[in-house]
């Protein structure tokens, strides 16, 4: 079971640029400074306003773009515990299970900024305290979730020795 | 039932019979293990796995390609650790100036048809031109990649589109893989890979081939891949003597859409501002005033685009309210390119040079533009913020339309220039 978090709202198509832009690369060696930028292009204010435990809410086709992996690398620094969209870019996807942060594909539609939501990824359902509603999530492949429970790639492969596919 | 394209390579891979839907663990055959903007990250997860040597360094690659030359202290740091993680791990060391990654490895032969290749960087999937399954994933991955030799992957299902006739005059590989994304949108192929089959398709040379394959990825693709014909197998004896694995579908494999197009019927298309899936025929945008016009990437900066870019400025010069910039694709296209006079072209018509590599593309390096700029650029990705500056616009289009406009000041259908 996970705990409350708050929904920042955001569209379809975000792209990797949108997430962290090229522009501030230069301060990659420091992922929170990096981190102060993530999606100012479409908010200003989300880098600042996000809280530890908050979940980012999308559409389709989050992450779209580069194969940067500082886009889910900038958004776990600011302590966002999982990313919920309709669909996810493919690499970005991946990346985000790689380093341990979830990115849960269910249907967003009905969930709106400020929502409160806990995330049951075990049980693969979110909860929409503010609305009172539920919703399913896609489940993961095998592979996926053994990463993602085992907290990311590193920890799997150091874990298993190689990918664990079932 | 017989396989796709994709199949055939990840069974060979895998050394199962992978069919789409699958999971399997497949032996890579060369990676492009980093670029300038991806290495150090790379590296550092790298070790973290407690990894210390790479899989072949003989087989891997690292570029300094995406910001050349180093605009700031930070970059030229994270280039030091690209060259010096290369060097240590006695990999294959691609350093600034040389060109693009994807360009570099095709011109060396390192890429193969029937090979799989994984990249550090999105466009990887460009290696598709020349019959090999190239797709872009992270440092992680990469890292992981760089140890075992080996990549996890979801063969993914695959998209036939088969396409007849061929470029009519004025128009390019760029026109069409824009009108195809246009089609299918910006995440019609996500998780997907795409085939590109048909007469249409052995029509095109191998950088058009590329230019379309390179764009996979902005319809969602995975990859984006071609057949191996003897215009590939000629194009590849140039390069190299090593052996190479061609790869066809059977007739009788199970796409999960086929969709035929005649190309003869493209014409020339513009990608508008902030969506590369928001394509539309160039009479919609003609008459849009450009202040600055980009003819490079790994998209669109072979010898063929700046020919075609070349036959537009031919004695004409760049509008002066444009700034024009060429950035050839690769250190060999600029030497082709000067032996021809399409430099002295360019240079002649009021164009700026600058060094092989990604250049303004990703934001990171030289070329970034003004607030309230309006951008036409022979790139790949036109999301706000791209080039570096949010408030300026990207236009996407074919390096013709690119000079054209360049040269007119706005937008204008470039087969009436060329006539």
């Amino acid at each position: 079971m996970g705990v409350e978090g708050i929904v920042h709202r955001f569209g379809d198509d975000v792209s990797t640029d949108h997430i962290t832009s090229g522009r501030h690369r230069f301060l990659a060696k420091d992922l929170v400074a990096l981190a102060a930028h993530c999606l100012e292009d479409v908010d200003p204010e989300f880098a600042r306003r996000a809280r530890p435990g908050d979940f980012i809410v999308a559409g389709r086709n989050f992450g779209c773009g580069s194969s940067r992996e500082y886009a889910p690398r900038v958004i776990q620094a600011l302590g966002v515990q999982a990313i919920i969209a309709r669909s996810f870019a493919r690499i970005f996807f991946r990346n985000a299970i790689n380093i341990g942060l979830p990115a849960v594909e269910a249907a967003t539609d009905g969930i709106v900024a400020g929502d409160r939501l806990v995330l049951d990824l075990e049980a693969g359902l979110i909860r929409n305290l503010t609305q009172g509603t539920t919703v399913a999530c896609k489940p993961y492949p095998p592979v996926m979730l053994a990463i993602l429970r085992d907290g990311g790639l590193v920890a799997h492969l150091r874990k298993h020795g190689t990918y664990r596919l079932g | 039932m017989g396989k796709t394209i994709i199949e055939k390579i990840l069974s060979r891979a895998s050394g199962r019979d992978a069919r789409g839907g699958d999971f399997v663990v497949a032996a890579v055959d060369f990676a492009l293990g980093g670029v300038d903007s991806s290495t150090p990250l790379t590296a550092q997860v790298f070790r973290e796995i407690g990894a210390d040597r790479l899989f072949d360094p003989a087989r891997v690659a690292f570029v300094i390609d995406h910001a050349v030359p180093s605009p700031s202290e930070a970059i030229s740091a994270m280039q030091r650790v690209t060259r010096d993680f290369a060097r240590e791990m006695g990999a294959i060391l691609i350093d600034e100036g040389e060109g693009i990654c994807h360009q570099v490895l095709l011109e060396r032969g390192y890429i193969r048809p029937g090979m799989l290749v994984p990249g550090a960087d999105s466009h990887s999937c460009t290696y598709g031109g020349v019959n090999a399954f190239g797709t872009g994933i992270g440092s992680t991955d990469m890292a992981a990649v760089l140890a075992t030799g080996k990549m996890w992957c979801r063969v993914p299902e695959s998209i036939r589109l088969v396409l007849h006739g061929s470029l009519r005059p004025g128009t390019t590989a760029k026109d069409l893989i824009l009108h195809l994304i246009g089609d299918l949108t910006a995440d019609g192929a996500n998780y997907q890979a795409v085939e590109f089959a048909g007469d249409g398709a052995a029509a095109l040379t191998i950088g058009e081939r590329c230019t379309i394959a390179n764009m996979a990825v902005e319809m969602g693709a995975k990859a984006g891949l071609f057949e191996a014909d003897a215009r590939t197998e000629a194009w590849l004896r140039e390069r190299t003597d090593a052996p190479s694995g061609p790869v066809a579908p059977d007739p009788d494999a199970r796409y999960a859409l086929v969709r035929e197009y005649d190309v003869s019927a493209v014409s020339p298309r513009v990608a508008r501002p902030g969506r590369v899936d928001d394509v539309v025929p160039i009479e919609a945008v003609a008459g849009t005033r450009v202040t600055r016009a980009f003819i490079g990437t790994c998209t669109n900066a072979r010898l063929e685009d700046l020919r075609d870019a070349a036959r537009v400025l031919k004695g004409r010069r760049v509008h002066p309210d444009v700034r024009l910039l060429l950035i050839p694709a690769s250190r060999q296209v600029l030497v082709d390119a000067m032996a021809e006079g399409v430099i002295q072209t360019f240079i002649e018509a009021g164009a700026a040079l600058a060094t092989p590599g990604c250049g303004p593309c990703n934001g990171m390096s030289g070329g970034v533009p003004e607030d309230g700029d309006v951008v036409i650029a022979s790139m790949n990705r036109n999301f706000k913020g791209r080039m570096g500056n949010p408030r300026a616009e990207i236009y996407l289009a074919s390096p013709i339309t690119v000079a054209a406009a360049a040269v007119a000041g706005k937008i204008v259908d470039p087969r009436e220039v060329i006539g």
